[in-house]
């Protein structure tokens, strides 16, 4: 009798655990910033796809770089001729989670401070990172907020000397998601 | 024995269970990606900067200033090297020419310029007709039309007899058909044809044809080496003039791009460098040159 409870409610949880709610979005926004006393460079996106496990906490987002949009025609054509190389590696995702998903309650509406901890992968090369991000629920929706440093020799991204001036070794990656729920 | 069938029954449940729940845990960051990119269509690839610049050398390539984008353009041939050390091996004479070319939509560009070889004025319109392309569509080529009308302002040689504006006119027709091989090659094909409303003499041809051929290899992320042929079609032109030969370098700093380069032929504008070069490689009769082109982006995206 002892048995079959523990079974049933192995079975239970495993049930639940199956069902657990997916969140998706197609039109997540990812926009990053160069900023030089010489110039600054904005490029965003605005077409990043992005499913997020409410379970988990486990996050994944991917984006083709060649969407990205700059201010100037030719900054967009040297950012994927010259520097991230898009024809070779056209795409760059994220890969990773929430690590404190236990502090969210995505059934309540409010704001809750997450930790992001993942793999980023640009220009073909993989690192990890780590960051704080915000999630806001606002009437069952999910929106999910971040921005992420990064070094761009990180990702053997080389600037030639000449140009130096006006390209920051430093970016930070903002990422927006508004999130909808999944139905396979 | 009978109360070990169901046990084992559970048994094999329990793992049944944990086992893939476990699995699932550890694959889960993985089992995302891989239902995101189930998802993803596969995008429309365009061949991105097949060249560098704007020109190949003298000719046009099929790059041009995105929209809402001024490219100015200044241009300088020397003299013939073989001038020795007496005419600093030709660069104490210079030709030049300043331009202006603007990009009104992605795939049309006007421009004009003005050249002290026979005082010329051009102007011209680009228009891309199709674009090398991969992925969910594909096409083999980026082909982009031409059009020059460049007018001669020198004094008339006879000013007591009768003159028209018309014979100062003169018309380049081109198609570019150019296509990226990879990141390193890209060439381009010219069929060209030049019109010329005037010429000097009963025998010259009004209609010239010429076949052109150029591309650029990549040595580094910011430098291409380029070169240019026309080819003349038999015909009194070809049996008078040499075809234009060039050969130089593309630099590229950010917002300019520098081209330095060899060639037989002095003018800068099709109705002159395809019918009308004078310079024999061989001979020496080589002219140092450079573009420098540097874009201004007037209306932000």
């Amino acid at each position: 009798m002892k048995k079959s409870i523990l079974i049933l409610s192995l079975l239970l949880m495993a049930v639940s655990s199956l069902s657990a709610q997916k969140y998706l979005t197609r039109t997540g926004q990812v926009s990053f910033l160069s900023e030089t006393p010489v110039e600054n460079i904005e490029a965003d996106h605005k077409q990043v796809t992005s499913i997020f496990n409410s379970e988990t906490g486990d996050l994944v987002f991917s984006l083709l770089l060649k969407g990205f949009q700059f201010e100037k025609e030719l900054m967009q054509e040297h950012f994927n001729e010259k520097y991230v190389e898009s024809d070779k590696y056209p795409k760059s995702t994220f890969k990773g989670s929430i690590t404190n998903m236990d502090e969210v309650d995505l059934s309540k509406d409010g704001t809750y401070q997450v930790k992001v901890e993942g793999s980023l992968i640009i220009h073909g090369v993989t690192q990890p990172v780590s960051t704080d991000g915000v999630i806001t629920v606002d009437g069952g929706k999910i929106k999910a907020e971040a921005t992420f440093p990064i070094a761009l020799e990180d990702y053997e991204i080389e600037v030639p000397s000449i140009v130096r001036e006006s390209i920051a070794e430093n970016i930070s990656i903002e990422v927006t998601m508004n999130y909808e729920p999944f139905k396979k | 024995m009978k109360r070990s069938l169901p046990l084992l029954f559970g048994y094999v449940l329990l793992i049944g269970l944990i086992l893939p729940l476990n699995l699932q845990a550890q694959e889960d960051e993985d089992d995302l990606m891989a239902m995101l990119e189930e998802m993803e269509e596969e995008p429309v690839n365009y061949a991105l900067a097949t060249f560098k610049g704007v020109r190949l050398i003298n000719a046009h390539s099929i790059e041009m200033p995105g929209e809402g984008v001024l490219q100015m353009m200044i241009s300088h041939r020397f003299g013939r090297v073989n001038g020795g050390a007496y005419e600093f091996f030709g660069l104490d004479q210079a030709n030049m020419r300043l331009g202006f070319e603007y990009g009104i939509k992605p795939w049309l560009c006007v421009g004009i310029g003005r050249s002290n070889v026979f005082k010329t004025y051009d102007s011209f319109l680009k228009v891309r007709l199709f674009r090398q392309k991969s992925g969910a569509e594909t096409f083999p080529f980026t082909i982009v039309a031409y059009s020059n009308m460049a007018i001669n302002t020198l004094r008339f040689t006879d000013p007591s007899r009768e003159n028209f504006f018309t014979s100062r006119l003169n018309y380049t027709h081109q198609l570019m058909i150019a296509r990226k091989f990879g990141e390193r090659l890209s060439l381009q094909l010219m069929p060209t044809m030049v019109h010329r409303n005037l010429v000097a003499t009963r025998a010259e041809q009004n209609d010239v044809f010429a076949m052109g051929i150029g591309g650029r290899v990549k040595v580094t992320r910011s430098m291409t080496i380029n070169f240019e042929y026309f080819y003349l079609l038999p015909g009194n032109t070809a049996d008078n003039f040499q075809n234009s030969l060039s050969i130089g370098v593309d630099i590229e700093t950010g917002g300019h791009v520098f081209q330095l380069m060899f060639t037989n032929s002095v003018a800068m504008s099709e109705n002159l460098f395809i019918p009308q070069t004078t310079g024999d490689w061989l001979a020496g009769d080589i002219h140092l040159g450079f573009n420098l082109g540097r874009v201004f982006t007037v209306k932000r995206k």
